[in-house]
């Protein structure tokens, strides 16, 4: 039985900006809860760091807690400096596809590269909602948005894939219609080090799922039900069998040194010659 | 060596930098490769693991600048050094610095622009960019040495600006100055006045305004501080369409520096109560000004000059001194024209403004040409 709690320890006094049925609250309540079941009183333990668009403003300045709301795209540098400068605190990104791996794509892998110590959480709402509902590079091939509006005419960028294969020690995928699996992965990635990934698929009733041919929230989440096909499944399928489903579940889990480790351990070098 | 002991040095303009940037309290320190300021991230990757600083490249200057930020609001006195390309790149984020409140020190050894240009050779084109080169209702610090010693000294001096002001604060170089090797006198550290920013008392909760310059406090103190670039109100708390809020912050955060013009300024001045002709110059291009004077006044051609050491904010009342005394000012600068439209602003009209320009390959303004620039403006008589 799933025990209830009130999210409002962890915000401050102020009313929040997010479209009715939008998959951000669903986002919002499942890392509360999940910060919440283990054991966090309250935020002082984490610093938020986000960068521009619908999904930055989860923590900034609704958290109850120190966030850095950055310019777009550049929230992953400037926890980086953050992180190496005062390692004591567990640093949690929150951005959308746009911010993450449009804009900042080449931050995003070099932090999975050097192990940067963070979680990212990427909102993945396939679209540029903020400005209005424009192509992202993670919207699926051929669906119409305000700047295509004949169908895009690329292929999305499957972000959870590239953060393993660039060296993230975790990265997986959920939709806003599997929020357990993914609060238990919330759970599990603040408890482990260096680079984690967390992309959740989510709706955008405003922006996104009207031209794309959805009425509302509930026929987007019932689309990510019916669609989501588990890592392991989808391995056995062949390219054309994949297409158009979205694959959920964990890509990658191991252990290697984070930056932290790695640059703290440079500074005893470099000392140790000194004395 | 941890810290640079008090004596004469021989150094290059880069090294007095870190120095001075190490003597300052810098403990980090990001950058991206590009000529001519690679020296510096070498120095500091080289010397700030010693003293248990970070020192870290990163994969571009946007990112270079977002970490010093970060590190900042974690409590780090944090620079990155850059020239033209990077600093065009860095635009966004000393926007956001400023925006902020961030106390951070950007330097940038200028080169020949624009674009790629020649990326060996000095220029001074980024003058005016490093005024306006961000969006927005902007007021910048930005300091000009003319020497290693100043590389050194004006260093301290930008981080001390930054964190009394919050602000960022560019140090304006240029290849010749920070290539260049000379002697360096480095002070008794205890004898080097370091300004460290204001921390809030326990309790408070507005760090962006009610005072002019608000305390700062780091993001592991307790203080739940909320940051954003965005329009905020003295709490941090976003405020996307409020008039009278975005009315508020940023001229306050234009008026902290443009109120302070007369402490921030920094120059160096030569009979400019009694000449007829006067010159204005900074960085790189002053070296020549001290030997072309001292020609012209042999030759009984009565010269002034002041010597910018930091340029913006501007020091309108005493170019305006100077131009209430000279028949015409000459500004060297090796650009089109840059700050000697300043000047004639400044001017008023007291006073004819002259500018002498030189751009391409790196070639300095010589003394023997500002001094027939000098002869010439004497005997004309216009």
């Amino acid at each position: 039985m799933t025990e209830t709690f009130s999210i409002r320890k962890y915000l401050r006094d102020l009313k929040l900006p997010f479209c009715p049925g939008c998959g951000i609250f669903t986002i919002m309540n499942t890392f509360l809860r999940a910060v919440h079941e283990l054991g966090y009183e309250d935020l002082s333990e984490f610093v938020f760091c986000s960068g521009i668009g619908c999904s930055s403003w989860i923590c900034s300045p609704y958290f109850k807690a120190d966030s850095i709301h950055t310019p777009h795209g550049r929230s992953i540098p400037v926890a980086t400096g953050m992180k190496l400068f005062h390692p004591d605190r567990d640093v949690v990104i929150f951005g959308g596809d746009g911010d993450i791996v449009g804009i900042g794509l080449s931050h995003f892998i070099h932090a999975a590269r050097r192990n940067l110590d963070a979680l990212v959480i990427m909102v993945n709402n396939m679209v540029y909602g903020m400005t209005g509902g424009q192509v992202a590079p993670t919207t699926p091939f051929k669906t119409k948005t305000t700047t295509t509006p004949y169908g895009s005419f690329e292929q999305p960028l499957d972000a959870t894939r590239l953060a393993a294969a660039a060296g993230a020690c975790y990265s997986t995928r959920w939709t806003t219609a599997h929020p357990k699996e993914l609060k238990e992965s919330i759970k599990k990635a603040i408890q482990m080090k260096g680079f984690r990934f967390i992309e959740v698929v989510s709706q955008c009733p405003t922006a996104y799922a009207r031209r794309a041919g959805f009425k509302n929230a509930g026929e987007m989440l019932k689309w990510f039900k019916e669609n989501a096909t588990p890592i392991q499944q989808a391995e056995k399928m062949n390219e054309k069998e994949i297409e158009g489903k979205i694959v959920i579940g964990e890509f990658a889990e191991r252990r290697r040194p984070t930056i932290v480790e790695n640059i703290y351990a440079v500074i005893r070098e470099a000392q140790m010659n000194d004395r | 060596m941890r810290i640079a002991q008090p004596n004469t040095y021989f150094w290059q303009g880069n090294e007095a930098c870190v120095e001075g940037a190490i003597a300052s309290g810098c403990r980090f320190f990001a950058g991206y490769p590009i000529t001519p300021a690679s020296e510096i991230s070498e120095h500091m990757a080289k010397r700030l693991p010693r003293i248990s600083g970070i020192a870290i490249q990163m994969e571009d200057e946007l990112a270079s600048i977002g970490a010093i930020i970060g590190a900042s609001w974690a409590g780090a006195k944090a620079m990155t050094a850059t020239s033209g390309p990077g600093f065009s790149l860095m635009q966004e984020f000393i926007g956001y610095a400023f925006m902020t409140e961030t106390p951070c020190v950007i330097v940038n050894v200028q080169r020949t622009g624009p674009s790629t240009g020649q990326a060996t050779k000095c220029g001074q084109g980024d003058v005016m960019q490093s005024r306006w080169g961000t969006h927005g209702d902007y007021s910048a610090i930005v300091l000009s040495p003319n020497s290693v010693q100043e590389m050194f000294t004006l260093t301290v001096r930008a981080f001390n600006l930054a964190e009394k002001y919050r602000t960022p604060v560019i140090l304006l170089s240029d290849e010749t100055i920070t290539h260049m090797r000379e002697q360096i006198t480095v002070p008794p550290l205890d004898t080097v006045k370091i300004i460290n920013r204001k921390k809030p008392r326990a309790g408070e909760t507005a760090f962006f305004g009610l005072e002019v310059i608000p305390p700062m406090p780091a993001v592991d103190e307790g203080f739940n501080v909320a940051v954003t670039g965005s329009t905020h109100d003295e709490y941090g708390i976003r405020f996307t369409a409020d008039p009278v809020v975005h009315k508020k912050l940023v001229e306050r955060l234009n008026n902290k520096i443009r109120n302070h013009t007369e402490e921030i300024s920094d120059f160096e001045h030569y009979n400019i109560e009694n000449c007829q002709i006067g010159i204005i110059s900074y960085g790189c291009t002053s070296r020549a000004v001290h030997e072309a004077v001292e020609k012209a006044e042999a030759k009984g051609v009565k010269t002034g000059y002041i010597r910018l050491k930091t340029i913006w904010p501007f020091p309108e009342k005493t170019v305006r001194k100077l131009a209430e005394k000279a028949d015409k000012i000459i500004v060297p600068e090796l650009n089109l024209g840059q700050i000697c439209y300043e000047v004639e602003r400044a001017s008023k009209g007291l006073a004819k403004i002259i500018p002498l320009n030189k751009i391409g390959g790196g070639e300095l303004i010589t003394p023997e040409e500002l001094l027939a620039k000098i002869l010439k403006e004497a005997e004309k008589n216009d």
